[in-house]
């Protein structure tokens, strides 16, 4: 399967094998639009559903506690309220401290009776109190200001870098996709939103960009001399790129997603709630969607975008009639359109003396 | 090397280990519970906690703590979680969440109790008694004590003296109204004097600070390491007022630097005002009339005079003294966040173990391992023996970040968090990643027909590009979210950041300079089939220029003559086959080859040939060795 692997690599490399990537652009962004408009009503309904830390909460201590069985504490709160997913913490050497949803006022005296029972500690010993939202607020409105921030600081990076405004738009508009659906699956699992989610988000960011740089060098490199020549349009070419670095981009994401799906799994079905839960299931779907958007996405907007240059509509219409006018005198018009450009169509580029052939010995 | 040089010294000379710290959460820590006290309950409002939070975690950040965790909770209390066992330092950095205010000196005196309090003596007559306090010196030595020199642990105790001896003592003032705050004669009553007079600066429990007395009446304190006692009037300008203070050396009005050292401080425009009046009456008075105490938490902290003739108007005040700079430093940080509008009592004080925390970072590793364990899989799968690098690479990447971090927790205070572990783990893909980009280039220089060695030059600049560009990326992410973010965030931004610059290192300083040493090898130079590079498996048996006007292409090698007929020798790659050549803009060697593939077709072929025939080459080792490799 290997050599299967990288056999299909070679051809994907070579253009013997092509996926029309740019030219289905339509397919991909109805695809991306349905995930988009699915997400977007996941977010309204369920919607995302706040952690302790952003929507304030219930709190107990239980002091006194002879044995620190979190499970016991656990057990007692699922009793009563079998929906929530309570955040047991040993505090001190005697006392646990229970973090629930915001319950009612007869809730929490339900509560703190039953607690008291379970670790047979006086009521007394058992205080409630309530948690304000101010972390969570405080965190969520830093993380707005870095993701402003972020934004402004990679779109003239990328401009710069690639001395072309389009990539940057193009990047941003596969960040947003990425960050829509990977919190829209986030809603419809419904799992809480804690800072640990936030930081996943976050790191989407950064992870999303930096996929699609990878991809877009290639499109910059292959693309770079497009005006120079007259056998490929600019979407080919693109194209191209997008094929060659396609083996680039799954072995990435599967090398990248390995140790975040183990996380997820372990954290999913060992720990149960907590951070690398939160963290792993932003990351596992933001990086998937992530590499699906910048393959899918990112070039085909791109391209999107960089036919409407005039210089380009001018050269595609050029190669295209040229290519019509030479199917057409050849007698095989079907074979127009299937051209596919290759790695080495570098004319008079040398490739060094040790590539000559040598004499054998 | 040096890393673990370092750390090694570090192990044997001081508190550094070879494991780094963790924070709150997976270590356990300190939680403590401020409750405010100000001076009218209508004080506390859930914008003054907030401010008081954003003050608190400032002074906390700049003290080098990682990752505090600084909440309200309920109404009006604030949690403070510090990591590990804080410091007493630390504590009492968070504790001392002070009221800042100026106030003019009525008396400054020697820091024992005089007599016995019945036969007070004449304020003036104590000040010129202790002029020989040497007023500079209390200046920078008051500030640099400031935060340390409290040893009791109990902030809440008394700060005031309150001596029951002088309750007696009349508290009325002898005039019905002052002249000026300065008005020695109204603010210093008998009850003052006889506070005054009883307190005793040198005992520790006195210079620890506490709740700010009454802002309109006379106000007796120490300095921080006792070695001056004060009467202050009123409250003239609040903290608040401050809009900036920092530490530097004075600047002379030609602009030129002394060695002198100094701290500026600004006021808001409110202040201005108040400082001007303030300064305009203070500058005709006599010693120690003429100097303002500036009262941090009850205690003076620095007490400038001002030299006749110095009306400052303009806002900008300089402080001057003996100042070393690390005490010049700390009077202005305690002058910028000293202002807050609240006093607190520490309600209560606990250590959290966070067995939740260890449990998570147990399973964290080990998921961290399988993960690993897996790549380590894949990559060989995907390269075979150059997997062994990108391990190797990871492995030295593993190696550096986790002195890095070692390191840093011993000389920074960094601590390592769950959110911290998860970025390392995460950091695993982006580092691998580096690798495979590089990888796929030499691949990619090799299908096109070069020797390994060459394609790892050409692979290698441009995979470069791409790497410094891609990781130039998650470095803004990283940075700009560690700026700009809080907590657990943080410690999350910090590794990822650190573990992309390390990629950097690695990807240039080991992992380029091995892969230029293996590709001279045979193993690896030779291609052979588990190396990863092997020419076959990379479909080096595309036709491609070979000079002199000559094509290189499988089918101008013996080995491969029964399968010639199928290569498609034709359009370098091209799928459209032999009907391309006739259109203009094919390159010289590409219709050569195509003549060529003519040639054959017309030849009696051992089986069909055509662009059809563009069959997977997989099943047919052999046909990949070109000319060109075979040297």
């Amino acid at each position: 399967m290997a050599v299967g692997f990288a056999q299909w690599g070679n051809d994907l490399y070579t253009g013997r094998r092509s996926y029309d990537i740019v030219g289905r652009r339509r397919l991909w962004f109805t695809i991306s639009a349905i995930l988009v408009a699915i997400s977007a009503v996941l977010l309204v309904k369920p919607g995302l559903n706040p952690g302790i830390e952003f929507r304030g909460g219930s709190q107990f201590v239980v002091s006194g506690v002879s044995d620190l069985d979190q499970q016991l504490a656990i057990d007692t709160v699922l009793e009563h309220a079998p929906e929530e997913s309570p955040k047991v913490t040993t505090v001190g050497s005697e006392s646990l401290r229970i973090q629930t949803a915001e319950l009612t006022n007869d809730e929490v005296e339900e509560m703190q009776g039953a607690l008291a029972d379970a670790f047979s500690v006086p009521e007394e010993q058992v205080t409630t109190s309530f948690i304000g939202p101010s972390w969570g607020a405080d965190i969520s409105r830093k993380a707005i200001t870095g993701i402003l921030v972020f934004l402004l600081f990679v779109t003239i990076v990328m401009t710069i870098y690639f001395r072309n405004w389009r990539m940057a738009v193009a990047a941003l508009v596969a960040l947003f996709h990425d960050l829509i659906i990977t919190a829209g699956v986030y809603a419809g699992v419904g799992w809480e939103v804690t800072p640990a989610t936030v930081i996943g988000f976050l790191t989407i960011l950064g992870y999303s960009i930096y996929d699609t740089v990878v991809v877009f060098d290639k499109v910059r490199e292959n693309t770079a001399d497009t005006l120079d020549q007259s056998r490929f349009t600019y979407a080919e070419r693109a194209n191209l790129a997008v094929n060659q670095t396609l083996v680039r981009s799954i072995n990435t994401s599967v090398v990248a997603l390995l140790p975040v799906a183990s996380i997820l799994f372990v954290g999913a079905f060992v720990l149960g709630a907590g951070t690398l839960r939160d963290i792993a299931l932003a990351l596992f779907v933001g990086m998937l969607v992530g590499t699906f958007s910048s393959i899918f996405l990112a070039t085909p907007v791109e391209v999107w975008l960089r036919e409407r240059e005039p210089a380009l509509r001018d050269h595609t219409a050029k190669v295209l009639a040229a290519r019509a006018a030479a199917g057409a005198g050849e007698g095989v018009p079907a074979l127009v359109g299937t051209v596919h450009a290759t790695g080495q169509l570098r004319p008079g580029s040398h490739q060094g003396v040790a590539a000559q052939p040598k004499r054998r010995r | 090397m040096a890393l673990f040089g370092t750390l090694f010294a570090g192990t044997q000379n001081s508190t550094a280990t070879w494991t780094p710290n963790l924070a709150l959460d997976l270590e356990g820590g300190t939680q403590i519970i401020l409750r405010p006290v100000a001076e009218d309950t209508g004080d506390i409002t859930s914008e003054t906690i907030s401010q008081a939070i954003q003050v608190i975690r400032q002074r906390v950040d700049s003290s080098g703590v990682a990752e505090a965790e600084i909440t309200s909770q309920g109404s009006n209390n604030i949690v403070v979680a510090l990591p590990g066992t804080p410091s007493e330092e630390t504590l009492e950095l968070v504790r001392t969440s002070a009221q800042m205010e100026f106030r003019p000196v009525l008396v400054a005196g020697a820091p024992t109790p005089v007599g016995d309090g019945a036969a007070a003596p004449e304020p003036t007559a104590t000040a010129q008694a202790t002029e020989g306090v040497d007023d500079t010196a209390t200046d920078g030595a008051a500030a640099d004590e400031a935060a340390t020199e409290e040893t009791a642990p109990d902030a809440a105790a008394a700060p005031e003296p309150t001596p029951s001896a002088s309750a007696p003592a009349s508290d009325t003032p002898t005039k019905a109204a002052p002249d000026s705050p300065s008005d020695a004669a109204y603010y210093i009553t008998p009850a003052v004097q006889a506070q005054f007079d009883a307190l005793d600066c040198t005992d520790p429990v006195n210079q620890t600070g506490g709740a700010p007395g009454d802002p309109e009446k006379a106000f007796v304190t120490c300095d921080p390491d006792g070695t001056t006692k004060y009467i202050l009037g009123p409250v003239e300008i609040e903290g608040q007022e401050i809009s900036s203070a920092n530490a530097g050396l004075r600047q002379t009005s030609s602009g030129a630097f002394t060695g002198e050292r100094v701290v500026n401080l600004e006021f808001t425009s409110k202040g201005t005002d108040q400082f001007t009046a303030v300064t305009t009456r203070l500058q005709g008075l006599s010693e120690p009339q003429n100097r303002f105490a500036v009262v941090l938490d009850g205690l003076v902290i620095s007490a400038p005079g001002l030299d006749p003739g110095t009306i400052i108007s303009n806002g900008k005040a300089e402080i001057s003294g003996d100042f070393t700079q690390e005490s010049s430093i700390t009077l202005a940080n305690q002058l910028n966040f000293g202002s807050l509008p609240l006093s607190f009592t520490v309600q209560s004080e606990e250590q959290i173990s966070a067995t939740l925390g260890s449990e998570q970072l147990e399973k964290g590793l080990i998921a961290g391992l399988i993960g690993l364990v897996l790549v380590v899989i894949y990559s060989m799968f995907q390269y075979r023996a150059l997997g062994l690098l990108t391990v190797a690479s990871l492995v030295v990447a593993a190696v550096i970040t986790y002195g890095v971090i070692t390191l840093l927790s011993w000389t920074q205070g960094y601590r390592l968090s769950l959110p911290g572990v998860a970025g390392l783990i995460v950091a695993i893909g982006i580092t691998a990643d580096s690798f495979i980009v590089y990888f796929e280039r030499i691949r990619d220089e090799l299908r096109e027909g070069r020797t390994l060695q060459q394609a790892v030059e050409r692979g290698w600049e441009r995979a470069r590009r791409t790497i410094l560009a891609s990781d130039a990326v998650n470095f803004i992410a990283a940075v700009v979210l560690y700026v700009l973010a809080v907590g657990g965030v943080r410690g999350f931004a910090f590794t990822l950041g650190l573990t992309t610059l390390i990629d950097v290192v690695v990807v240039f300083l080991f992992t380029h300079p091995m892969m230029s040493i293996i590709a001279r090898t045979k193993f690896f130079g030779g291609g052979h089939p588990l190396s990863g590079l092997d020419p076959h498996r990379l479909g080096v048996d595309v036709p491609r220029y070979a000079g002199r006007g000559r094509v290189v292409s499988p089918s101008t090698t013996e080995k491969s003559a029964k399968a010639d007929a199928e290569r498609v020798p034709v359009g370098v790659g091209s799928g459209t086959g032999s009907s391309a050549p006739a259109a203009s803009g094919t390159t010289i060697a590409e219709r050569r080859a195509a003549a060529r593939a003519a040639r054959e077709a017309d030849a009696p072929p051992p089986e069909p040939s055509g662009p059809a025939a563009d069959t997977s080459t997989s099943s047919e080792p052999g046909t990949g060795r070109t000319e060109g490799n075979e040297h």
